[in-house]
């Protein structure tokens, strides 16, 4: 008997613990929704902001947001990839390459504001506050993700590759070029898509590297300035403007973002899945 | 000629090789540089203020008033504290339970519907968690417990615990997961039902990945920022109850480093706050690696 209500209290438990999870995430999702799209109008979304009418759009807001995004991923796949490529292709002293994976679990443990404050010192502090300081700042932030996803699907590459290459006379680097590198794109895929969904939604780190400005510009007068993405913008349009309106709009904008990035990462996921498989 | 000739491209081939390798070398060591740097910033510019200050004071003063010369930080690490546990004891029973429900007893189309919405959780921006928090839970609290203001710790704990859900139920499903089949297996066929195996063999098998899931949770909801400065009033008080303004570590550096001018000892102490700050992260890091190695191990 009591070995039947423990049977049943405990299943209860759990189908209520993850009942409340998906709940969440619905309302979560509901809500921001409900109240952000109505707001969002194509008059917010393509002009910026007008003192003069009174108008607030988020233009430039979302132009830095892609600004940012583009520079972080150019800034870290050539180092991440690099350097997951050093770890399983190169590194013999296993030591030193547990001391490098201790230290990408460090860099992905450590919160973002620590990477604010330094990146502000560090990279603000020479070359101004601009959209390349935070995407420098992103960049070390996003090096963990990159680093792991590929050196993940590294090691799914079969040893038989390589020695065939190597048996037909290339050489390391060429073995690299044509074998290694075609074989992790998935995991270098993978690195991005979950790097992007970061950057989408990293605010702390950036607050006081790439600055708050809402100016038009094009990429490369963007990186040299300050400006806000769209996480920044929501945060000083709800904190310190208490304009929940325009927060809510660009709220609900990321989190079609998110849906979208959730969506393309299991899709991806699958689609690699399959070919690994054939 | 022939011979020389390819003498001078094989030459030229482990030049071309030695290059290569030295380049990959120099990028495997960069993130081993990162952390050196980081650490090294935030030793060498966070000493000089508690030299200043003084350890003690500044460790276990108890009130933060800069333009008095006060600079003691207690409320900041104890709301830090205060509040990872907090989220710590809502959020770890439901993550944990709705790992175990995922891993062992969820139908593959439950299982694929429920880890989407835990995806998604986990994609929320922060500062979107910190907004609807603003809107719901601060005023929430405010009409409920009938209190002037609802930015406060408590609204802090329930962002954070809610928060810190995804991470806790993705590294307790990879721990349990991995339970080798034969144990459940041994353990049903001695009688017990399949709630008593998950209970008392699966979970005990896995439980070093289960208290890496609890420190990394830890680790979440001690780092975030942007939530916690958006609902917790961001005053520098004693969290004496669960209803008090405060300040957590994290965005005591976020604030201090708006309006402290440069130079000043208000400067210097915040990278103080952001030293203490990542001793913290330092000492949970140490603990999830090390949960995560005897996982492994076992």
């Amino acid at each position: 008997m009591r070995r039947k209500a423990y049977k049943f209290g405990m299943k209860a438990l759990m189908l209520l613990c993850a009942g409340l999870v998906c709940a969440l995430a619905l309302f979560l999702i509901g809500y921001v929704l409900v109240q952000g799209l109505p707001n969002v109008t194509w008059e917010m979304l393509s002009t910026g902001k007008s003192y003069l009418r009174q108008t607030t759009g988020i233009l430039p807001d979302i132009l830095n947001t892609v600004y940012i995004v583009l520079a972080t991923l150019m800034v870290v796949i050539p180092l991440g990839v690099g350097a997951a490529i050093y770890l399983t292709e190169y590194a013999e002293n296993k030591r030193l390459v547990s001391a490098i994976e201790y230290t990408a679990e460090t860099l992905s443990g450590i919160p973002s504001i620590i990477y604010g404050l330094v990146g502000m010192m560090v990279f603000a502090n020479t070359l101004g506050s601009c959209l390349l300081a935070g995407a420098l700042t992103l960049a070390v932030m996003n090096l963990p993700t990159i680093l792991r996803t590929t050196q993940e699907s590294l090691k799914t590459i079969p040893d038989a590759w390589r020695e065939g290459a190597y048996g037909l006379g290339a050489g390391k680097w060429r073995c690299i070029r044509t074998i290694i590198l075609p074989g992790c794109v998935d995991g270098i895929l993978t690195g991005c898509i979950l790097s992007v969904g970061r950057i989408l939604g990293e605010s702390a780190a950036l607050l006081y590297t790439a600055g708050f400005a809402h100016v038009v510009n094009n990429i490369f007068t963007a990186m040299r300035t300050s400006g806000a993405t769209l996480t920044v913008a929501l945060y000083v349009y709800a904190k310190e403007d208490g304009n929940f309106e325009v927060a809510f709009a660009i709220a609900a904008i990321l989190m079609l973002l998110t849906l979208l990035i959730n969506l393309t990462a299991t899709l991806v996921g699958v689609l690699f899945e399959k070919r690994r498989k054939l | 000629m022939n011979q020389t000739q390819s003498k001078g491209r094989r030459r030229r081939g482990t030049l071309l090789e030695k290059a290569v390798q030295g380049i990959f070398t120099l990028l495997g060591l960069i993130s081993i540089a990162c952390v050196a740097l980081i650490t090294g910033y935030l030793i060498f510019s966070g000493i000089p203020a508690i030299r200043e200050i003084g350890l003690v004071e500044f460790l276990f003063g108890t009130t933060w008033y800069p333009s008095t010369g006060d600079y003691g930080i207690l409320p900041f690490i104890l709301s830090s504290v205060y509040g990872t546990l907090g989220a710590v004891v809502i959020g770890v029973p439901i993550g944990f339970m709705t790992a175990v429900y995922l891993a062992k007893m969820a139908p593959q189309k439950v299982r694929t519907v429920v880890s989407q919405a835990v995806s998604m959780l986990a994609g929320i921006p922060s500062v979107v968690y910190g907004l609807v928090g603003m809107l719901i839970l601060v005023p929430g609290i405010r009409s409920l417990f009938h209190v002037p203001s609802g930015a406060s710790l408590l609204a802090a704990i329930l962002v954070l615990a809610i928060m810190i859900l995804p991470s806790i139920i993705n590294v307790a499903i990879t721990a349990l997961e991995a339970v080798p089949k034969e144990y459940e297996d041994a353990s049903l066929a001695l009688g017990a039902n399949e709630v008593e195996t998950w209970f008392r063999v699966s979970v005990p098998a896995a439980r070093s990945g289960i208290a890496a899931a609890v420190v990394l949770g830890v680790g979440r909801a001690i780092g975030e920022t942007m939530a916690v400065m958006m609902v917790s009033g961001n005053k520098a008080n004693m969290p004496d109850s669960l209803f008090q303004s405060v300040r957590f570590l994290t965005t005591g550096v976020a604030s201090e480093m708006s309006y402290a001018a440069g130079g000043t000892l208000q400067r210097k102490a915040l990278f103080s706050i952001a030293l203490v700050l990542f001793v913290f992260i330092m000492l949970i890091n140490f603990c999830l690696n090390f949960f995560l190695k005897r996982n492994k191990e076992r």
